[in-house]
């Protein structure tokens, strides 16, 4: 145990008399701490909140359902800085907007978390007109650089102006997109009514195609003066000059190393040497078809030599606006659209969604439905990280070999799945205080083998293989380096942040469904590199297992057969009005659902805090100062998923 | 520090056994006839190879899986089981069922059958809420993966010819072919027989049965003859009591579970051989490709 870490583990007055730290200096490293074995969870943020209310009197106001609401945007940044410096609220894990037209405002609303130690998160809400040109507020990227690309995207969705973010462009949608397509007046393309269920379908429902009904050309707008027949686009202006002119500028750290060397192996182009060779910088496009972006990811980088110098990316590719669809949706409607977030891993996306709704309903899920949550949501990490590990293989150079014997590996869960739930990876698996479907003795049995048998012998194969690989070591060790501080300022969650000593797990953080209940370990190592992400992804894949084995010998006994839906089953949910942020540990980080309720049938807002989207924010400085070949095995090791990075 | 390239070594002695175990799995069962590769494979015991030839082989499917529903129809009356109540298109989360109630031209009362319905397999997402919501178990999932076709463009192209020739030499066995479009079916395209779920999702058909309240003995005897009207050799009885079709299986007897999965003419019988963990489902035929010559 380091010392140096700064959040305690339960909400103590007395960190209210401590001075708070002032100005823009980040917080000092709560670097290296190992995971407490049985953290204090802070079961609410009350005494916080009264806290920052008696400090900023007058500035602070409670908020109806959650959080406080902060009177004066433009002193944002100074309770956002007392409550990261004062309260030790050390990450920012979401930021979103929700827009009331009918007040004619739209409140961005934050959930700041401690790290590691936990607890429930501190919402704080900021509310600004609606109107284009007073919608604006100050940034808090130099309080939180992991605010950036969430910032942007609320900008993008909601058209709110984050003064100081420094590269306010349009993140998902395309450059040259007219509108704020998250907002309530805002209509897609072939829209067919607000809310679904559609009354064309029942009782008079005759067929339609959508692309009939509204002929294409209906259903567009463009800006003013703009003609999409005599546009020629100029290939993105604004990305590449956004590269040009701010070498190295890391928000928030101005004169923070680029590159660390840990192990002594890779040790990047020094300088000077760079500056002999005269080398000319230049920008080259990776993505978005290219192999080593894990789907339609593009990575702009410019380069000096062969040294990355700056690195942005274009998102939005696989954009279908998911939230707005979900706020289109029923309650009901929703579980199955959340597995197509993070399609390796959709059972642990379905349970952030239902872990939310119930908790605004009101609903416990018998014992038996939460031991089948843990087992499939534990199965479906050891699978997400079997996957990871074959791809960072891929990226590193051994191109497949290693990658199928490990998606043999995977297949094994994923029939299970198939088996259990009815598809491979859509799986449609959870209720609002249920699961569809109970696992049969033999699918038990199958269970067994898996986990006793199959599963540790193939975890220990992969270890054999690779861990002690000389190729691998030299291409892992020392890249990606990304210290613990920076990793917890960028809101950096997943095993990339174990890797640098912050054992951080919301599963232990902020704890849900019975794992308390088990006996398990959070993996963490210190070296914050690539080979650190591997090593950890393999140990948490053995502590699934341990759950897995422990959900299996006591399932029998502790639970009943067939129980698997608390309370009626139902179809027409109406949720009580209220806000919620829930959040599961995903195999790829923190997800987060915050829903909004008017207690309707539709969620009135329905938020995802993507992991693998805010991950990519930390990305630039990883990769600035390693090689372009580093890059691909560094962005390997986030293990993203466009899927859930575009949303 | 260890020796350079010891552990390069150490996983070239893995390749090398998984190599070698490739062909373990052949050497073994050389000689004996084992039909189906596929269910060997897919037991975790295998160490082998793990892949099979997809076409000429297939993967047994367990019985939950689902793909685009299928509307139920009661062989006993011949007609759906469908009472129009609009829940599945309610649940739809992707809106891709339309349903057109009956009225009843005199009163204009609704009448508890549909007039039309649509599923538009283009939008569905394949989630089973339809079927696992709906009152009656009249909306089931299907396991036919395989519907597509060749051109892409006539997905929508009502294409009433084709469609009905395709009919007629039984190109679309699968979803009879709805007036609307290839992938668009409407009541007719959607209509299977009860025989044909059974067939596919025992255990959840012997649920259905038991819960339904039993109904005179006498009335199992018109059953078994109107089942094998629809193209059924009966099921092998199990129990005592277990008669022939599947309706009549249930009032006879308290034991429901068809013991060998019914098997209709159309299909193949399905695979002797089931896993532990899966019911192999018979497979409907193959669809043969239109527009492929």
């Amino acid at each position: 145990m380091a010392a140096g870490a700064p959040a305690p583990a339960a909400p103590k007055p007395a960190v209210a008399a401590a001075s708070p730290v002032s100005g823009a200096k980040p917080p000092a490293a709560p670097a290296a701490v190992a995971a407490p074995a049985k953290p204090a969870v802070a079961a609410n943020t009350d005494a916080e909140m009264a806290d920052i209310t008696a400090k900023f009197e007058g500035l602070i106001s409670k908020a109806p359902y959650e959080g406080v609401f902060i009177n004066d945007p433009a002193r944002l940044v100074e309770v956002a800085t007392y409550v990261r410096d004062g309260l030790h609220f050390s990450m920012l894990s979401s930021i979103t907007a929700v827009d009331y037209p009918k007040d004619g405002v739209i409140e961005v609303v934050y959930h700041a978390t401690r790290v590691p130690s936990g607890g429930k998160p501190l919402c704080f809400k900021v509310r600004v007109p609606r109107e284009d040109g007073k919608c604006s507020m100050p940034s808090l990227c130099g309080v939180y650089p992991g605010a950036e690309f969430q910032e942007r995207e609320a900008y993008d969705l909601y058209g709110v102006r984050f003064e100081g973010n420094p590269d306010l462009r349009r993140i998902l949608m395309w450059e040259g997109f007219a509108g704020w397509p998250m907002r309530k007046d805002w209509k897609e393309a072939y829209f067919e009514g607000e809310t679904k269920p559609f009354e064309t379908r029942w009782p008079a429902g005759k067929h339609e195609l959508a692309e009939e009904r509204v002929p294409w050309q209906d259903n567009v707008t463009f800006p003013k003066d703009f003609d999409p027949f005599s546009y020629t686009s100029k290939p993105d202006g604004n990305i590449y000059e956004s590269m040009t002119g701010n070498r190295n500028s890391v928000q928030g750290f101005p004169d923070a190393p680029v590159v660390v060397d840990a192990n002594g192996m890779n040790q990047p182009q020094a300088d000077e040497f760079m500056d002999e060779l005269k080398t000319d910088e230049i920008i080259v496009n990776m993505g978005p078809q290219h192999p080593s972006t894990h789907g339609v990811l593009r990575m702009v980088v410019k380069l000096d030599g062969e040294t990355i110098t700056d690195l942005k990316l274009a998102l939005g590719y696989l954009h279908r606006n998911h939230e707005k669809i979900g706020e289109r949706n029923t309650w009901l409607h929703n579980i199955p659209y959340t597995d197509r977030l993070d399609y390796i891993c959709g059972l642990a996306n379905e349970w952030g969604y239902v872990l939310g709704v119930e908790r605004m309903m009101g609903i416990t899920p018998t014992p038996r439905v939460e031991y089948l949550r843990i087992l499939m949501a534990e199965l479906t990490r050891i699978e997400s990280h079997f996957w990871s590990i074959g791809f960072l293989l891929n990226d590193v150079g051994a191109f497949f070999t290693p990658a199928l014997y490990f998606i043999t590996e995977r297949d094994f869960i994923i029939d299970l799945f198939e088996s259990v739930a009815g598809s491979r990876l859509m799986c449609n698996y959870m209720r609002f205080g249920g699961v569809s479907r109970d696992f049969t003795e033999q699918q038990l049995q199958r269970a067994h083998e898996l986990a006793f048998e199959r599963l540790p012998r193939a975890i220990d194969e992969l270890d054999h293989f690779l861990t002690e690989n000389d190729i691998l070591k030299a291409r892992c060790i020392g890249v990606g380096y990304l210290p613990a501080d920076r990793s917890v300022a960028y809101s950096l969650t997943g095993p990339c942040l174990r890797a640098a000593g912050v054992g951080y797990d919301v599963r232990k953080a902020d704890p849900y469904g019975y794992y308390e209940r088990f006996d398990w370990d959070v993996p963490v190592r210190y070296n914050a590199d690539v080979y650190d992400r591997y090593l950890v992804r393999v140990q948490e894949m053995r502590e699934s297992l341990k759950i897995v084995q422990q959900v299996l010998q006591r399932m029998s006994k502790d639970t009943k057969v067939g129980d698997i839906q608390a309370g009626k089953k139902a179809y027409n949910h109406r949720v009580p009005a209220g806000q919620t942020y829930a959040r599961v540990e995903t195999p790829k980080g923190e997800l987060g659902f915050y829903l909004v309720s008017d207690g309707g049938q539709n969620p009135y807002r329905y938020h995802i805090r993507s992991s693998s989207f805010i991950n990519l924010n930390s990305l630039k400085e990883m990769t600035v100062g390693y090689k372009v070949a580093d890059s691909v095995v560094i962005l390997g090791s986030l293990d993203i998923v466009l899927g859930e990075v575009d949303r | 520090m260890a020796i350079i390239g010891a552990g390069i070594l150490k996983g070239l002695g893995v390749t090398m056994r998984h190599f070698v175990e490739t062909y373990i799995e052949d050497f073994k069962y050389m000689g004996f006839n084992v039909d189906s590769s596929a269910v060997r494979r897919q037991n975790p015991k295998n160490r082998g190879l793990a892949t099979i030839e997809y076409p000429k082989e297939k993967m047994p499917l367990p019985e939950n899986f689902r793909y685009v529903p299928f509307l139920v129809e009661d062989t006993s009356k011949e007609e759906e089981k469908c009472t129009s109540c609009g829940i599945c298109a309610k649940v739809c989360p992707p809106q891709c069922i339309w349903i057109e109630r009956t009225e009843d031209p005199v009163t204009k009362r609704p009448v508890p059958q549909p007039k039309q319905f649509f599923i538009d397999s283009t939008i569905c997402m394949n989630c089973g809420f339809c079927a696992e919501f709906c009152p009656f178990d009249a909306i089931k999932m299907d396991v036919n993966y395989e519907i597509s076709y060749y051109p892409a463009e006539d997905y929508k192209t009502a294409a009433a010819d084709a469609v009905a020739a395709s009919i007629q030499d039984n190109v679309l066995p699968v979803h009879g072919g709805g007036a609307v479009g290839r992938l668009i079916f409407d009541k007719t395209g959607l209509m299977k027989s009860d025989v044909y779920h059974a067939t596919i999702h025992p255990s959840d058909w012997a649920r259905e049965v038991a819960e339904r309240k039993p109904a005179p003995a006498a009335k199992a005897a018109p059953v078994a003859v109107a089942a094998p009207a629809a193209g059924l050799s009966a099921p092998k009885p199990a129990g005592p009591k277990m008669a022939g079709g599947p309706k009549m299986a249930a009032p006879a007897a308290g034991v429901v579970v068809p013991a060998a999965p019914i098997v209709s003419s159309e299909a193949p019988a399905p695979a002797v051989v089931s896993p532990p963990a899966q019911v192999p489902v018979t497979r409907p035929s193959k669809p043969k490709i239109v527009g492929h010559v």
